[in-house]
């Protein structure tokens, strides 16, 4: 995101850097030269000649692993401590109102874990393939490793991404109502490739797939999905997957949610029925109004959101604005993007950023003169199937208001004539 | 889903599988990577459990045993009769499905009991899973069935009777998707009239949100 995007912490982390530059300027005496109107403390600004440009930085390998400015130590994963009995068993949510393109950094990728994080040592790691199969096999991560590689982008969001939401609105913030998403290049080897190296009976219909973690993590995904587009991954943005995203190994699972994404898989069971383990009976299934509850509800449908303005990144002052935003569905790719600044009554067709992936996050724009009055922006996404993503008033009145899962309704944010912005729901 | 939609991806389905072993069609084991794993491997590693008892070891246990080892092991978190200490999960209890505030619990909400035993099996007690033994698990399968006033007091767990429990929400789940089950459709002009749009519920004041810039929020209640 650019300047607009980034304009709070911007300006705070520079009168930081400013009081750090006076002082180090006042240390070397230098006030007089450096900045010559001294009642100004814009020492950094033209015609001052800052700090940073007349001294060396750091050398090379001084930072063996590259970490972002320290100007951007507010954009972090954060957390809702509220939601969960304990940290091992929770959620943390990406930073979107500061994801700048597709590709969700590695280390702002939410967190979601059932027993803590488990450190996985790869040289002991083994993935089991066995059940209903020809020929059961261990494999190594070197094993894994040989196998013909592929690269794809693809977010994985959880279902629970908004589930605070279905009564009214309640978090104040886009990285609290939308940041149960990320999205990266995944790369590994097809699970159909294995699959194939193993040979699955014509009895296996359903596959059980069982992480390493402490909590045995558990579900089961019908083989035809498998066999389609899913992935064994190891790497994840051009480097090893990430420990917070299942390293050495995960499942993908693209477009589904994120739970069936099983993180430190270990085991594959190949049978002909679903297990109904606790994850797909007690958890991730939507209660109905009438106490019925939905299972197996799998993909993610469209949706999208407004990355800014929103409320951690309010406007200032009229003007002309692009307004920004992410798009995305689990069936396949966004086909258009509509925007609305008056509650829903008009739209404006926005551009779609190049490129535009199945199953991944797509970037939308519009530009946009603000007049200064209070309005009501919306987006509204339409994918290749043609499915439009729903008000979340036409989702309540089909799964009322305790489903918790699934909710891709269109987002609200409430412009005032201040600039700031605030989560609502409209009727 | 409308037809054409359903059409449309049965289509894409059947290409997509059509053409995934095509690019593979090497014959099994062409790759030759990986070991064979012996059977003990295999049951080490075999924990999962189905409705129909694939999966349950040998062993059993008894509900005045789960007692015992559930006020030992579980009623820290869980409560001693499963009524829940803080946000962790209550087990048991008068919870309804409807209304503003459901409460789906083990009695009134899973729909196997051989769910229950691969759950403590696989994942609990929750800071040192899978470390009870079969015949431990089956007994507090039994006590947590019985706090739901499912089993009688008498009832011992095991291989063949836990497959046979019959849990009262049994038939209360949609297993097929049923979506696309909203509408929409994308209007461009007038689709709302404008004296309809009203807020009906705002973030603003609620005091729920963590803190969005600076270090973490940790003053929020836990």
């Amino acid at each position: 995101m650019g300047v607009d995007g980034q304009t709070p912490v911007a300006r705070t982390a520079g009168r930081r850097g400013l009081l750090r530059g006076g002082l180090r300027l006042g240390a070397s005496a230098l006030i007089g030269a450096a900045a010559p109107r001294a009642a100004n403390a814009d020492t950094a600004s033209p015609p001052a000649d800052p700090i940073w440009s007349q001294s060396l930085g750091p050398g090379v390998v001084s930072r063996v692993y590259g970490v972002p400015s320290h100007f951007e130590k507010d954009v972090i994963r954060r957390n809702v401590p509220f939601l969960t009995a304990t940290p091992e068993s929770s959620v943390s949510f990406t930073p979107l109102q500061s994801q700048t393109g597709i590709i969700t950094a590695s280390g702002l990728f939410f967190e979601r874990y059932h027993a803590g994080r488990p450190t996985v040592d790869p040289s002991q790691h083994r993935l089991m393939v066995h059940g209903m199969v020809d020929q059961p096999r261990l494999f190594t991560m070197q094993d894994l490793h040989r196998f013909p590689s592929v690269s794809r982008i693809h977010f994985i969001e959880c279902p629970a991404n908004g589930g605070m939401e279905w009564r009214a609105a309640q978090l104040n913030s886009l990285q609290f109502t939308h940041g149960m998403i990320g999205c990266a290049e995944w790369t590994g080897v097809k699970v159909s490739t294995v699959f194939n190296e193993v040979g699955i009976k014509s009895t296996g219909k359903w596959v059980l797939v069982e992480g390493a973690d402490a909590a045995h993590m558990a579900r089961s995904i019908p083989l035809e999905k498998l066999l389609d587009d899913c992935l064994l991954v190891y790497g994840q943005n051009g480097e090893a997957l990430r420990p917070e995203q299942g390293y050495p190994l995960r499942l993908l699972v693209p477009g589904w949610q994120g739970n069936v994404n099983v993180k430190w898989i270990r085991r594959l069971q190949i049978g002909d029925q679903p297990w109904f383990t606790r994850e797909e009976t007690a958890k991730y299934t939507e209660l109905m109004p009438d106490g019925k509850a939905r299972g197996f509800t799998w993909p993610i449908y469209a949706k999208s959101v407004i990355t800014f303005p929103c409320p951690e990144m309010p406007v200032h002052g009229a003007g002309i604005y692009e307004i920004r935003g992410f798009a995305w569905s689990g069936l396949g790719r966004i086909r258009q993007v509509d925007v609305s600044v008056d509650g829903g009554i008009n739209w404006s067709r926005a551009a779609l950023g190049d490129p535009v992936l199945p199953k991944a996050l797509t970037r939308f724009t519009l530009p946009w003169r603000w007049d200064g009055k209070p309005a009501l922006l919306q987006s509204r996404a339409v994918d290749e199937t043609g499915f439009v993503q729903p008000t979340i008033a036409q989702l309540r009145s089909v799964r009322g208001t305790n489903a918790i899962y699934n909710n891709n309704s269109i987002q609200t944010w409430q412009l005032k004539a201040d600039g700031s912005v605030y989560d609502v729901e409209l009727g | 889903m409308s037809s054409w939609v359903r059409k449309a991806i049965l289509a894409a389905a059947c290409l997509t599988i059509a053409a995934g072993p095509a690019a593979d069609r090497h014959p099994a084991g062409y790759y030759g990577y990986g070991t064979t794993p012996t059977q003990a491997q295999i049951d080490g590693w075999s924990i999962a459990v189905r409705p129909d008892g694939q999966g349950l070891p040998p062993g059993h246990g008894s509900v005045s045993d789960g007692d015992e080892i559930f006020q030992g092991v579980c009623a820290a978190c869980h409560g001693t009769f499963g009524e829940g200490t803080g946000r962790y999960p209550k087990l048991a209890g008068e919870g309804s499905l409807t209304g503003d505030r459901p409460e789906p619990l083990v009695g009134n909400y899973w729909p196997y009991a051989t769910t229950l035993f691969d759950y403590i099996n696989r994942a609990m007690p929750f800071p040192a899973p899978h470390s009870m033994t079969p015949d431990q698990v089956y007994a507090v399968t039994a006590y947590v069935l019985n706090l739901n006033n499912i089993v009688p007091g008498s009832f011992v767990a095991d291989r063949h009777t836990l497959p046979q429990v019959k849990m009262p929400n049994r038939n209360g789940f949609i297993w097929t998707d049923p979506r696309p089950d909203t509408h929409n459709t994308a209007c461009m002009r007038n689709c709302v009239l404008p004296g309809t749009v009203k807020i009906t519920s705002t973030a603003e004041g609620k005091g729920l949100t963590p803190r969005t810039t600076g270090p973490l929020d940790k003053a929020l209640p836990q």
